[in-house]
């Protein structure tokens, strides 16, 4: 049995079994690094991935609620040769220290700008709320998001 | 470096450890103790090239020219990387992708102990600097040999060296012409180094080797490795520490589905599945299983602070200055207090191990391969030269988090199943309630004016548990403790000054005419500690600048003028106190606004390093008990600066974290065990509560000694807090977290 999943614009027939949470498909059976494990209670953000266009923590979202649906990961925003827009503006403003956060941060952003091209600061910090940062790269992260909705990042 | 790795092994066999550290000279065994570092070799050359002077340790060039350069010290997401590149290449004309970087390899690099203690730059960078600037003079004396010419009309371009006719050869065949070729040679004393007004790469804002990647799912972290035939394991871990492991059914979990094999041994419990969910699954099921006995109940962390003053203490004065003697008088005295800490990683720790063909590696965000590889080593029971570390990044860790204790699973692991790759991480419960925290602290503080105002008096203690378990012998890793034949740590020992641990910056830099500072160690304390960010400066720099403030309303002086007038043999201090004053348009004459305040923080970061003054504006919701920081502006002096767009980073980062430490974080304990197991139960600041604004000036210092500036605005920018709290509130704070 598989679950047919549309991951990054490819359709996937994914066999894992079907109660496992979609960070572990992604990142082993898919062999995708972006979305990254950090408590696997959707507490941090660390794992998130877009779905449908709204941004999901993959720890606590299970393969089998997953049929049919559409799943976009930081791979799905560009490469590090062909960076998208959000992941040029990142770059620009060199919006990581460790990095571990990143890959989240990108696709609860990217999320927000599909549905919100122009948003307020008020409406990104409130937008960002549920990811973590340790390293405290808040400020280049909110200036990178800032720039990519301005439209003129690379 | 055989000669050392042999001692090494001496010194760290099992059980002879304490022996083994009592027979070092007393300087060795305070560079293991504080660094992990190997001994002198020559102490007049820069750097780590003191202790590793071989030039082709650092920087290697093959036959065909391909350059690889090689640094002990480890990405830890700082940036550090890019910037050794900087000053590597800036004398051999070369670009970060024309090279090969390797950082933090048993096999392959200099020791460097630790990266640890804003010494990365200093330390590694310094020796760069140097050894690359020899490397290229040999370069050109090289091709100049060949082509019968003077060295000095040889050039560096583009990685070839070239004559004033034109002609150029790549750097293998350059070398090629020196009378004892290649770089197997002792560094020299001093160095051919280029005029920093001339550097190309040192002081630019050179963007990150390692960004790219991250922000487009490349390979970046040992999380994301995936050797082939790579089985999953999890661990679990007792409930609270001391809890022996009574009863758990090993069938039942061998036979779910995936699952290789779970190991038992003594108290230490793990299982490998063939993926990592199954592995998730079986170890849910094992913990489930499991049944634990005993283990040491902690104390209340209303109490802790009592309890530390109560526990048997090492008493070591560090500073006795003029004659330190109270009398009657204008004065402040006062007590701060710091609950534990969390790293807090956004990665719980990770590492991959392998073993095959006898040689057992193991890829791991440790910040210290080589004194992790004798731990490992130890706790394997196989010889030094058969177990290799490879750093590899996790996130970051600020301090030792859960990075060793991973990577002495993955070599527990590795070695149960021979021939293969085992990779282990841990959960996010498992890192919270393992990590070794930044200890609890108590400060005390006497001080007094002279009758014109200014200090005349300074009596200061603190108490504090071991800011440094690092490995050490295999007993500092948490699974030693756990098998059935156990490793026990090695005593804990205080990190001496000037550095010190609990102790840093326990010294003021201020003038003070009499002063005695005495640091109470306390080497057995409630909870399992070790080093994070700062480690002692944080509260001793809160307790120094709280005190200043107080001393100044005493005098009837401004705060910072206050601070500039006590500082007056410190002209690079004072300097970065008048910007960060001028920069937040600090004016002595404002007057207060209700439930606003205003702060200022300075410190030195070890009264050695890089210079941080901080000044804050924030607003104080009574109703909420909330803080919101308007503005930070931050000067700082790191001598010359490499990278100032990675420095400025390193700032702001320090900024934000020190901000949700000091007003926020607290360890959650009791006699049950520790309750901080997740985010809910341990908060850290998010997008909402980070300052609105942080304004960073640099202050570069061309051509001066590089000052590590990673942990440099911990203590300040806790202090600016402290501080404007204060005035927001109208009382004064002297526990950490302050709205705890």
């Amino acid at each position: 049995m598989t679950t047919s999943v549309t991951i990054n614009g490819r359709p996937c027939a994914l066999r894992a079994d079907p109660a496992t949470p979609l960070l572990y498909v992604l990142r082993n059976e898919l062999r995708l690094n972006g979305a990254k494990f950090g408590c696997g209670m959707g507490q941090c953000g660390a794992c998130t991935v877009i779905l449908d266009g709204k941004p999901v923590f993959s720890c606590v979202t299970p393969l089998g609620a997953l049929e049919g649906r559409s799943v976009r990961t930081v791979e799905g925003l560009g490469s590090a040769e062909r960076p998208g827009r959000l992941q040029a503006a990142f770059i620009k403003h060199q919006a990581a220290q460790c990095g571990y956060c990143i890959a989240g941060m990108l696709t609860r952003a990217q999320a927000l700008l599909e549905r919100n091209p122009h948003p307020t600061e008020r409406e990104i910090r409130s937008h960002m709320e549920p990811n973590l940062c340790r390293c405290g790269t808040h400020h280049r992260i909110l200036a990178a998001i800032r720039e990519a909705a301005r439209g003129d990042a690379a | 470096m055989k000669a050392i790795d042999t001692a090494r092994r001496a010194v760290l066999r099992r059980g002879a450890l304490v022996l083994g550290f009592s027979l070092l000279p007393a300087a060795a065994r305070a560079e293991f103790n504080a660094m992990g570092l190997p001994p002198l070799a020559n102490p007049r050359l820069a750097g780590s090239l003191k202790n590793t002077p071989l030039l082709d340790a650092w920087i290697r060039v093959a036959p065909d020219g391909r350059v690889t350069v090689c640094s002990g010290k480890v990405e830890l997401g700082t940036g550090l990387r890019t910037a050794l590149m900087q000053i590597a290449l800036e004398q051999l004309e070369l670009a970060p992708a024309d090279i090969r970087f390797i950082g933090g390899d048993t096999a392959l690099t200099p020791n460097e102990g630790f990266t640890a203690g804003s010494h990365s730059v200093a330390d590694s960078g310094s020796a760069l600097l140097h050894a690359s600037a020899q490397v290229a003079a040999l370069l050109r004396e090289g091709a100049a040999a060949q082509w019968k010419t003077a060295a000095d009309t040889v050039s560096l371009r583009a990685g070839r060296a070239v004559a004033m006719d034109g002609r150029s050869m790549h750097y293998g065949e350059a070398l090629r012409g020196l009378r004892a070729p290649g770089l197997h040679r002792i560094a020299r004393e001093s160095s051919p180094l280029r005029d920093p007004a001339r550097y190309r790469l040192i002081g630019k804002p050179v963007p990150r080797v390692d960004i790219p990647a991250k922000v487009s799912g490349g390979a970046a972290y040992v999380q994301d490795m995936r050797l082939p035939g790579m089985l999953h394991a999890r661990v679990v871990r007792p409930p609270r520490p001391g809890a022996r492991l009574a009863q758990v059914d090993l069938d039942a979990v061998w036979r779910l589905p995936g699952v290789r094999k779970v190991v038992r041994d003594g108290s230490y419990l793990a299982v490998l599945a063939e993926d990592e969910w199954p592995a998730i699954t079986a170890m849910n099921a094992l913990a489930a299983s499991a049944r634990w006995e005993g283990g040491a109940p902690l104390p209340l962390p209303q109490d802790i602070h009592a309890t530390l003053q109560g526990l048997r203490a090492e008493d070591i004065v560090i500073l006795q200055r003029g004659r330190p003697r109270m009398t009657p008088g204008a004065g402040v005295q006062a007590r701060h207090t710091k609950q534990y800490v969390m790293h807090g990683s956004i990665g719980p720790s990770c590492a991959v191990g392998r073993l095959a063909d006898g040689v057992l590696t193991v890829w791991t965000h440790t910040q210290g391969v080589f004194p992790l590889r004798a731990a490992l080593a130890e706790l394997v029971n196989m010889p030094l030269d058969k177990v290799r570390c490879i750093h590899t990044e996790g996130a970051g860790c600020y301090g030792q988090n859960g990075a060793d204790d991973v990577a002495a699973d993955a070599a527990l692991l590795a070695c149960a199943v021979p021939g293969v790759p085992v990779r282990v991480q841990l959960m996010r419960d498992q890192e919270n309630l393992w990590e070794p925290y930044a200890p609890a602290m108590v400060t005390s503080v006497h001080a007094q004016l002279d009758a014109r105002g200014r200090i005349d008096q300074w009596q200061y203690e603190l108490w504090s548990g071991s800011h440094n378990e690092r490995p050490g012998n295999a007993g500092k890793l948490v699974p030693a403790w756990l098998l059935a034949q156990p490793i026990l740590p090695s005593p804990s020992l205080p990190m001496p000054q000037p550095e010190g641990g609990g102790d840093r910056n326990a010294i003021p830099l201020y003038d003070i005419p009499n002063a005695r500072v005495v640091n109470h160690f306390l080497p057995v304390t409630p909870l399992r500690t070790s080093a994070m960010r700062s480690l002692g400066a944080h509260l001793n720099i809160v307790t120094i600048e709280s005190t200043l403030d107080q001393l100044a309303a005493l005098a009837g002086a401004d705060p910072v003028r206050f601070r500039l007038d006590h500082l007056a043999s410190q002209p690079r201090a004072r300097a970065v106190v008048e910007r960060a004053a001028e920069r937040f348009g600090w004016n002595a004459d404002a007057q207060p606004v209700p439930h606003r305040g205003r702060g200022f923080g300075f410190g030195q970061y070890k009264n050695l390093m890089a210079y941080v003054a901080i000044a804050v504006d924030i607003a104080y919701d009574p109703d909420l008990h909330r803080v919101r920081i308007l503005r930070v502006a931050c000067a700082a002096d790191c001598g010359q600066v490499v990278n100032p767009d990675g420095a400025r980073n390193q700032l702001e980062g320090a900024i934000i974290q020190s901000a949700s430490w000091t007003l926020h974080e607290q360890l959650r304990y009791g006699p049950d065990g520790i309750a901080s197991i997740d985010w809910s139960s341990y908060p850290i600041l998010r997008f909402s509560g980070v300052p609105e604004r942080i304004e960073v000036d640099l202050l570069d210092r061309p051509g001066q000694p590089f000052l590590g500036v990673a942990e440099a605005a911990q203590g300040p920018m806790a202090a600016a807090l402290a501080n404007a709290l204060a005035q927001a509130t109208g009382v004064r704070r002297f526990q950490l977290p302050l709205l705890g």
